[in-house]
């Protein structure tokens, strides 16, 4: 009986190792497979004429294959829709998890997770229909498809991960800490941004990394509203992210262009592992904090 | 005696089969040319293998003067050229056959109070020669120049109609039809272009030289900003039975709505 028990056992524990290997061994794949096909392209170009040219003009005559345009445009982006959506979504995470009324609270949570859950073409579309008609009005320039929408865009599709990981972060800090400095003579308000923010600080944090590794990785919503012009960016005229500049031209590449989008995704590939490196790093100094 | 009549049987039998066959048209029709006249071909491919179990159709996408190139050379049954076929081709024994044409509508914003312009003006506005409308007929306002990526058929067609390759200054290179005529409906300065067959409501299609894009328009040729899909064959050789079935299914009045969905002026 308990040889039949033990065999049991090892046979659920192999299948859970089997399955749990599959995620490895996708991730691997991907790897593998980006890097092998990334390279050729990148050898053929030159590596500091890929990286550092500022032309892409990959079906003209005489090609050329620069995507300086593409990485300061994703940077910039990024760093825009951090700007707007970090302050917004903390101070929000800080008035749920310390402040709100139990009510206020449930109903906010639940539009935070709708938001979340909100497909990016549907961002996309909203913003083409009335983000890139409202900036083209508002500040008198001849199209609104900008770099200044896709931040926009952008800082509203990360204020659920930014919001729902600091709550958690906050609501983890221990009420002894509060009553502490409440009973020291501290207002709330200095209680919450003097000793709750700070022993939340490395969980806040990972939720600000979050939101740059999704602001990055964001493709459908940035390209229906920046414009897709290979422009050096600039907040007001037509741009074209990392992700966009893969996707726009994919389905009718050949060739050297092929190679050089999957270039551009291997680029792309490594700025989300340094993303993903440095979440690891912030999570790893809460678990010790 | 019995073994006999088995044996007669048998061959009557084995004949049925091989003359239920010959009925039948089976083999591979292959196509080899023009990437703008993907949706077409794919389209008719489609319907085609649907109505022949037995044919496999395959189509190689590499471009005009590649295609001309293979059925000259025999690797292919028919060529797709989206342009006509120049006459040191033909010299060679080629013949063209105009499958259907390919008009691209020049699409404005319905507040825009241009409605007519020159393939000439449409080449400088896209060059970035005239970058204000007030220039080219309209107010004093920045044009806003909206295409498609690279390497749409469309793009293509577009710039080489109007000889502005690799030298358009867009301002938005969007990825679909759809998302040209949405961008333009949403901005008054706009312009763009779209294949004739999607043009909608929301956007003014331009006369062209006071030539209207209509289907009767492009298919005789006065509206000039369109080329034809041109299918190549050997002018002394005929084509393979499957390769004739399909040459004459895409020429005749059922292909026309397939053609059409697929976004091009039926030639027939």
């Amino acid at each position: 009986m308990g040889r039949k028990r033990q065999l049991a056992e090892n046979a659920v524990h192999g299948i859970f190792l089997m399955l749990g290997q599959v995620t490895v061994g996708c991730v691997l794949l991907i790897t593998v497979y980006l890097v092998a096909s990334g390279i050729p392209a990148i050898r053929q170009i030159g590596l500091v004429p890929f990286l550092l040219g500022n032309t892409w003009e990959s079906t003209a005559a005489q090609p050329s294959y620069g995507i300086l345009p593409f990485i300061l445009t994703s940077i910039y982006g990024t760093a825009g829709a951090i700007l707007f959506g970090v302050p917004v979504g903390f101070f929000a995470a800080v008035y749920l998890a310390k402040m709100a009324p139990a009510n206020v609270k449930a109903v906010a949570e639940s539009a935070v997770s709708l938001l979340a859950g909100i497909p990016s073409v549907v961002y996309g579309l909203v913003g083409m229909l009335v983000l890139v008609p409202g900036i083209r009005a508002l500040f008198h320039v001849p199209d609104g498809a900008s770099l200044l929408a896709a931040i926009i865009v952008l800082s509203i599709m990360i204020l659920p991960s930014i919001i729902k990981v600091s709550i958690t972060a906050l609501e983890a800090v221990p009420k002894e800490y509060e009553d502490a400095s409440l009973a020291l003579g501290a207002t709330p308000i200095e209680t919450y941004f003097r000793v709750s923010v700070p022993a939340a600080r490395s969980g806040i944090a990972a939720a600000v990394v979050l939101g740059v590794g999704r602001a990055i990785g964001e493709a459908m919503a940035v390209m229906m509203v920046s414009g897709n012009a290979a422009n050096m960016p600039s907040l007001f005229e037509s741009v074209r992210f990392l992700t966009t500049a893969v996707s726009s031209e994919m389905s009718y590449s050949s060739g050297l262009q092929r190679q050089a989008l999957f270039s551009i995704a291997l680029v792309l590939f490594l700025f989300i592992m340094l993303i993903n490196a440095a979440l690891n790093f912030f999570l790893k100094g809460q678990k010790e904090g | 005696m019995k073994k006999f009549a088995t044996f007669i049987l048998t061959t009557a039998l084995a004949l049925s089969i091989i003359a239920g066959c010959a009925q039948k048209t089976s083999g591979t029709v292959t196509t080899d040319g023009s990437t703008s006249m993907e949706k077409v071909i794919g389209a008719l491919g489609e319907a085609f293998e649907a109505q022949n179990k037995n044919v496999t159709f395959t189509y190689n996408p590499t471009g005009s003067g590649s295609g001309i190139q293979a059925v000259l050379e025999g690797r292919c049954d028919i060529g797709l050229s989206s342009r006509d076929l120049k006459t040191d081709e033909s010299a060679q024994g080629l013949t063209g056959t105009v499958l259907a044409y390919d008009g691209i509508a020049v699409i404005v914003n319905p507040d825009n109070p241009v409605s007519d312009l020159d393939v000439d003006t449409i080449a400088k506005i896209y060059t970035g020669e005239i970058t204000n409308w007030k220039d080219a007929g309209g107010h004093d306002a920045e044009i806003v120049l909206i295409g498609r990526e690279a390497g749409s058929g469309t793009r293509d067609g577009f710039e080489s109609i109007t000889g502005t390759s690799d030298n358009c200054q867009y301002r938005q290179e969007l990825t679909s039809t759809g998302d040209v005529i949405t961008a333009v409906s949403q901005n008054p300065d706009a312009i763009g272009y779209a294949s004739l067959a999607s043009v909608k409501d929301t956007v003014r299609a331009v006369t062209v030289s006071g030539v209207a894009p209509t289907e009767d328009t492009v298919r005789d040729g006065s509206y000039v900003i369109q080329r034809p899909f041109v299918l190549v064959t050997k002018t002394d050789t005929s084509l393979s039975a499957p390769a004739q079935k399909f040459f004459d299914f895409v020429t005749s009045p059922d292909a026309v709505e397939l053609i059409s969905n697929a976004g091009a002026v039926a030639a027939g």
